[in-house]
């Protein structure tokens, strides 16, 4: 009986994805001085590559501490991580494809507009 | 015997309860990895060819974890297709910054109403955070609050982008066509936005309804706290999404 009884303190105590409530603080923070950066690189008019690598950069950054800690992705088995988070992956076909079919509308415009 | 047992615990009916809720859950001991599952890749290898049960969470987490990604290739399709339009229009593009930006009394500032608006989204999934945190410590009042101020904030977030819609539906945006350039904008800024926003506006819903079923105790007497934390994957999901589209429609 006094068995069931730790399995039921257990359970109140031990269950689920429990973490340090200063890991949560710690990253809350983070995401905010990185949005903070990312709203000045408009305020202070970045502009070119510089821009874009900062904005990518940040935006990773931000995304992968949201998964990783405030969705528990970290301490979950790698089963799980592979089937969520490798299939996204294949987007990146549909993007580059994409990518190139719009340069390629984009050429054809111009030509016509020249034309 | 097990009467004795259960009152030196102390709270006699609430650990009762779990108890009653820990042998109805039963799928609640294979949810969790057995010590005899390895690790790393062997861990996938044998997680993905069991006989029973692949994802070793409960089946909720893992139906919303399938439900996300099918919705990140939802969310992935329109800001593709937004940035196809952009990259293929020979008109220039608007300028986000300039589109977005308020006069507050006498300063004109840069989009800082999505800047406002990514903060709020922020400031509600720290607290989403911090409720699945309480809610598995089964801190039943703190895990309520937090999740009504969650969707207070979603609230929020959704007023100020009817906001930011009604002013530049007056301003002339249409999903065809707008005042400063490639006619795309429009449709795109309504596509991205609008489905963005009814997520949030879902979310809200869940929220109230899940943390009003916190506050009865209904997740006490079912032995099991992982809801608020499936609720809490999905609101997650919501701001992170808006990472994305802060990203590549408002900072681009």
């Amino acid at each position: 009986m006094n068995r069931a009884v730790e399995t039921a303190a257990a359970d109140e105590h031990g269950e689920g994805q429990q973490h340090p409530v200063a890991i949560y603080l710690w990253i809350w923070a983070l995401l905010f001085i990185f949005s903070t950066f990312s709203y000045l690189i408009d305020y202070f008019h970045l502009h070119g590559l510089l821009r874009w690598s900062l904005i990518i950069t940040f935006m990773l950054l931000k995304a992968g501490f949201i998964v990783a800690i405030f969705m528990h992705m970290a301490w979950e088995r790698l089963a799980l991580k592979f089937a969520i988070l490798v299939p996204p992956l294949v987007l990146l076909i549909l993007i580059g494809l994409m990518a190139i079919e719009g340069d390629y509308t984009f050429l054809t415009r111009l030509a016509a507009f020249l034309k | 015997m097990s009467e004795n047992a259960l009152t030196t615990h102390g709270e006699s009916t609430s650990a009762l309860e779990s108890l009653r809720g820990a042998a109805a859950d039963g799928a609640l001991a294979s949810a969790s990895a057995p010590a005899s599952a390895p690790d790393g890749l062997p861990g996938v290898v044998s997680d993905w060819s069991d006989d029973k049960q692949a994802f070793r969470v409960p089946w909720g987490k893992a139906m919303m974890w399938i439900f996300l990604l099918s919705d990140t290739f939802i969310f992935t399709c329109f800001l593709t297709s937004y940035m196809n339009v952009r990259i293929s229009t020979t008109v220039p593009w608007p300028n986000p910054s300039e589109v977005f930006a308020l006069q507050i009394g006498n300063a004109h500032i840069p989009l800082i109403l999505i800047a406002i608006m990514t903060m709020v989204l922020i400031t509600s999934s720290g607290t989403m955070a911090m409720a699945v945190n309480f809610g598995y410590r089964r801190h039943r009042a703190k895990t309520t609050a937090l999740m009504l101020m969650t969707a207070g904030f979603g609230a929020t977030f959704v007023g100020m982008q009817a906001f930011e819609w009604t002013k530049l539906i007056t301003e002339g945006v249409r999903p065809w066509g707008n005042p400063w350039g490639a006619a795309q904008f429009g449709s795109s800024f309504f596509m991205i936005t609008g489905f963005h926003g009814l997520h949030v506006s879902a979310g809200v819903i869940y929220l109230t309804v899940v943390a009003l079923r916190v506050w009865r105790g209904f997740y006490d007497r079912k032995g099991s706290y992982e809801t608020v934390e499936i609720t809490g994957l999905y609101w997650h999901f919501v701001d992170l999404v808006w990472v994305f589209i802060f990203a590549f429609f408002y900072l681009w």
